[in-house]
């Protein structure tokens, strides 16, 4: 089973502890830890179930390629992290200028 | 007057509660010496001998985009955006002192968008998938008297969702989202439209208005049934030749109505301030205000229905107080005439902006709330007249809102 780690930055918000999952690709990996953990989706996966804007998966030090369908193969041994990209976050979301 | 007011800032919520001066103090030494000095450089004194004072914070860090306490149970709401990880919602059955969350309005069910094209690193074109994600909780507003639970929330992208159990789960108002017109939706200061007000009839649960930043005015009164534009009247002069007075293309800042006299509307227009006395059937423009006609804050008064105030600043993607002086206009003859409100205000420069929902008056007219992008509050006891600093040093404020 791949074992799957998720940013520290979560745990303040909702309870996201590393675990393993089975599955053949990112989707199945994390359907399986939502399964056990429902709501950790809505904070990794837009309403659309594709990743969050802000956010990036790495399997085994490769970033994640299909953010929409999470498709990318994971093998048995794989480490999947889920963490928050350097491209955002609170200020870039929500620029304050809204007219 | 309202003892209890609400501040959403984008580095958690405030809750600040009236009290007299002598109780302020006293609260402040028990707390300790640098508490005591803290509050008593921040809390505001009137002339009545009353001051707000910092009852209890939450989501310190995180941004509080609105905020609603609901008097029919009792329950307080908060809208996060916590950026990374999305929009969510929270309801607190104790005032604050404690939270738990509660599902957020979600376009889940609403995948089957147009696919958009974006350029590949390549030079290549590919599509990409345009299906909506609810980005930002804008307005959050309580159903009827005799609905309870009822909750209405605008987002961005902008839809209108409604919720008939305090928020346990949403439903995204089709009949509103499959407008035709709706396409002709457009970013404001966003990437998508938004809906920033959602306006109930006091005494009919069944209208419903709200207001598009940018995308005019929308009534309903058969509960979200059916909908119609309200835009008669509203002009845009920056569009292009004839297209000034198109009844989606208005970019509306705020919308608010008298409670007492529902049919009495203010607007916020990008491009100026609008009147109307026939629930927004048609509009007047209101040219008399000083020093401009710019801004995004207005509130009605509760019982009189030709008294409004707004925050006016320079246009466009200027957005700053103009000459570095922050000023509040009042009408009290429908828009015939403004007084300029600067007792208290901050001398200049003083670049405070006062964002669509910064901007909050209380159940008797008499007191007023104003917060600034720039993490200043103030509040008046006699209708803006005079003003008190609470803090200057509160995180940017989003919004301000006044127990009911």
């Amino acid at each position: 089973m791949a074992r799957v780690v998720f940013t520290q930055n979560l745990q303040r918000h909702v309870s996201a502890p590393p675990g393993e999952a089975p599955g053949a690709t990112v989707r199945e990996v994390l359907e399986a830890i939502f399964a056990a953990h429902p709501r950790l989706r809505g904070y990794v996966l837009d309403d659309q179930q594709r990743l969050r804007t802000h956010m990036v998966v790495f399997v085994d030090g490769q970033m994640l390629r299909d953010r929409v369908g999470l498709s990318d193969a994971v093998a048995p041994d794989s480490e999947v992290y889920v963490m928050q990209a350097l491209s955002g976050g609170s200020g870039a979301a929500l620029r304050l200028p809204p007219a | 007057m309202t003892d209890r007011l609400y501040i959403g800032t984008r580095k958690g919520l405030f809750v600040l509660e009236r009290v007299r001066t002598r109780t302020a103090k006293a609260a402040g030494k028990s707390a300790g010496k640098g508490a005591a000095r803290s509050s008593a450089r921040s809390s505001a004194k009137s002339a009545a001998g009353a001051s707000w004072r910092l009852l209890r914070t939450a989501f310190l860090g995180d941004p509080v985009t609105t905020v609603l306490p609901d008097e029919r149970d009792g329950t307080l709401y908060a809208a996060l955006n916590l950026g990374h990880f999305g929009v969510k919602l929270h309801r607190s059955e104790d005032d604050g002192a404690t939270w738990h969350e509660v599902a957020a309005p979600s376009y889940a069910a609403n995948a089957a968008q147009a696919m958009g094209r974006k350029i590949t690193p390549e030079g290549g074109i590919e599509p990409v998938p345009t299906a909506p994600s609810v980005s930002l909780i804008w307005a959050l507003e309580r159903g009827g008297e005799a609905q309870p639970g009822v909750l209405w929330a605008g987002t961005l992208p902008g839809g209108l969702f409604r919720s008939a159990d305090r928020g346990e789960s949403w439903a995204l108002n089709q009949s509103l989202w499959n407008l035709p017109q709706r396409t002709e939706w457009m970013g404001g200061g966003y990437d998508f439209p938004g809906i920033h007000t959602v306006l109930l009839h006091p005494r009919d649960a069944q209208c419903v208005t709200v207001a598009v930043s940018t995308g005019g005015v929308w009534t309903s009164l058969d509960g979200g049934a059916s909908w119609e534009v309200r835009t008669q009247g509203l002009r845009n002069e920056y569009m292009p030749p004839g297209q000034e007075y198109h009844p989606i293309l208005q970019d509306v800042h705020r919308l608010v109505a008298c409670p007492a006299r529902p049919e009495s509307m203010w607007i916020q227009h990008h491009n100026g301030v609008f009147r109307s006395t026939d629930a927004g059937r048609s509009w007047s423009e209101i040219t008399a205000i000083r020093p401009s006609k710019f801004g995004f804050a207005v509130a009605a008064h509760p019982r009189e229905p030709d008294t409004a105030w707004f925050v006016p600043a320079i246009k466009d993607e200027r957005r700053i107080p103009v000459d570095g002086k922050l000023v509040v206009a009042r009408t009290r003859d429908g828009g015939r005439s403004f007084e300029t409100l600067s007792r208290g205000l901050p001398a200049p420069p003083a670049y405070d902006l006062i964002y669509r929902h910064g901007l909050a008056v209380d159940g008797t007219g008499d007191r007023l709330a104003m917060g600034s992008t720039t993490g200043a509050l103030w509040s008046s006891d006699d209708g803006g007249d005079a003003w008190q600093l609470f803090s200057a040093h509160l995180p940017p404020i989003y919004c301000v809102r006044f127990a009911p």
